[in-house]
């Protein structure tokens, strides 16, 4: 390579830095300056307004239904006012239910993703590295995944009754088969590149499962178990909904006989807020444990 | 000098979707302790597939390799490896990378080699820092210094500096000449690029394609120690024009320009 074109390839690209910088200056009367009048897709936004973005568009739900409910627009037997909502989970906390609701319902949901997880994991490293695991296990789980978990609750309601195992087997037929095949995935994007040099430096296949394939794929796995914590929610209320004596999911079904809609709808957003805080703490653990991960340039 | 790699009618053949399909065959070469050699084609002549073989990732169809007198099966802590593609492990350092490879010595021991290497490569001071935090290049000194602790009897590079623009490549090559001056290394060196093939090595083998065999050893007679103005002698460019001949139809022949350049 000769080096006239190289040298001057680094010219443009000095270039177009110098006209980076200058579109970024913020008060500035230059030319640049003035050309920055689009909104362009992917570009970053400050902290403080995404925050409050994102606090407005909260806001705006809540002003929607204040308007809907105290308005009057729609009667207060479908929708029922915040004050009646605030009014009823002071009630349910004096009664001490709300607590021993929620209890029951973290545990269930706590067992079930634990067990599920447990299997998934290994079964879907597996899967992802080992041709011959998967061409046995794949068929299998791709027919058992598109049975709706849900309908497998009457049977297990005969076979286990309305159990804590019950509400277990049904979280892990909904949450085990999506895991496996998405922890699969996760493994097989693992670089090569990564595996072969794990290989030159002498490491043996089990120590290149464990130290470099399951290494690498774990970001992806927590990411991965952060979202079937979500399904598991679903599978949890409706197998509540449908055979338990207590839970988060029975208080709504309980709720509903009565037409008490104020509970129902404190069922809804309770679950709701729990979600989120079983979301923020994975990624919490994720942010803890992977910082290499955001500090990547590219 | 005793020899320290042989490769004695190296085949490979794979089975594609489209047939059988030769990638190597018949190649033989001999590396001499100490020495640097080259290998060159036009892209897909199979001369990764070729180091990949020596590396022991794929196996050959046939024929026999032999380093220092035993011969290889499978990939091992002799050969140090360094890829095109940036293979540190994100999760670790780069001291923790460059020791990754040295597990079976005790904990002070190589902690004591990884920062013994990082300093060869002039990255002492970013011993702590994960490889996101670091330039390309930088990354492949890393690279560089794990391939290096593991004090192998050869090194394999596979374009190592392919994807580092054009600058730091020069400064790599320098860098590479230097740890070679020192230890006086056996180096297997892989590229598409004719100077950089003929700046580093002793010998170029070049390689002609479909299937990749040997067009022609030739050797370099260029003075060491190497120096960047080296480059614009006419020797050396009068070796690069001849092996740029050998090349260059088969690269316009294999990138489908039949017809519009040849």
């Amino acid at each position: 390579m000769s080096n006239v074109p190289s040298s001057a390839r680094q010219e443009t690209l000095t270039e177009s830095r110098r006209a980076g910088i200058s579109t970024g200056k913020p008060a500035g009367r230059s030319p640049a300056a003035r050309r920055r009048t689009r909104l362009l897709l992917y570009e970053p936004i400050p902290r403080t307004r995404y925050l409050l973005l994102a606090v407005c568009s909260l806001g705006a739900v809540f002003a929607i239904w204040s308007g809907l409910s105290y308005g009057g627009i729609v009667s207060n037997l479908f929708l029922p006012t915040p004050t009646q909502v605030w009014q009823a989970a002071v009630g349910e906390y004096q009664s001490g239910v709300l607590y021993s609701d929620t209890v029951a319902s973290v545990l269930r949901i706590l067992s079930g993703f634990v067990v599920s997880s447990a299997l998934a994991i290994p079964v879907g490293v597996l899967m992802g590295s080992f041709k011959a695991a998967e061409a046995v296990i794949e068929p299998a789980i791709d027919f058992i995944r598109y049975m709706p978990a849900v309908a497998f609750i009457p049977l297990t309601l005969i076979w286990f009754g309305t159990t804590t195992s019950q509400k277990v087997v049904i979280l892990f037929i909904g949450i085990f088969f999506q895991e496996v095949l998405l922890i699969m995935d996760n493994v097989k994007t693992v670089p090569r590149p990564l595996v072969d040099m794990a290989y030159s430096l002498g490491l043996s296949n089990w120590q290149v499962l464990r130290r470099v394939i399951f290494r690498s794929a774990l970001p992806g796995i927590v990411d991965t178990l952060r979202m079937s914590m979500g399904w598991a929610w679903t599978y949890l209320v409706v197998a509540e909904l449908v055979g338990a004596n207590d839970g988060l999911g029975f208080r709504i079904e309980q709720a509903q006989r009565y037409l008490n809609t104020p509970e129902i709808l404190l069922g809804i957003i309770v679950i709701g807020i729990l979600g989120i805080i079983f979301d923020f703490g994975f990624k919490a653990v994720y942010a803890k444990s992977f910082p290499y991960m955001s500090e990547r340039k590219s | 000098m005793p020899d320290r790699l042989v490769l004695r009618d190296v085949g490979k053949g794979f089975s594609t979707k489209k047939g059988p399909l030769r990638a190597l065959d018949g190649v033989a070469l001999t590396l001499a302790d100490g020495e640097f050699v080259s290998v060159v084609g036009a892209s897909g002549c199979g001369k990764s597939t070729l180091l990949r073989i020596v590396g022991g990732l794929e196996q050959a169809s046939e024929g026999e390799l032999i380093l220092d007198g035993s011969p290889l099966l499978g990939p091992g802590r002799d050969r140090g490896m360094v890829f095109q593609q940036y293979t540190l492990y994100p999760w670790l350092t780069a001291q923790g990378n460059v020791e990754f490879g040295l597990r079976d010595l005790p904990r002070r021991q190589r902690s004591e080699m990884a920062l013994e290497y990082l300093n060869v490569v002039g990255l002492g001071e970013f011993a702590h820092h994960h490889p996101g935090q670091l330039s390309g290049g930088m990354q492949q000194r890393v690279a560089i210094a794990r391939a290096l602790a593991l004090r192998p009897s050869i090194l394999l590079m596979d374009e190592p500096f392919g994807a580092l623009d054009a600058q730091t490549r020069s400064l790599m090559q320098e860098l590479l000449l230097s740890i070679w001056e020192r230890d006086r290394l056996s180096v297997l060196f892989v590229t598409h690029d004719i100077d950089e093939a003929i700046f580093l090595a002793d010998r170029i083998c070049v390689l002609a394609s479909k299937p990749g065999r040997v067009r022609e050893v030739i050797d370099v007679p260029l003075p060491r120690p190497r120096t960047f103005e080296q480059q614009m002698s006419k020797e050396f460019l009068q070796l690069k024009s001849h092996v740029r001949n050998l090349i260059h139809d088969e690269a316009a022949r294999n990138a489908g320009f039949v017809g519009s350049l040849a």
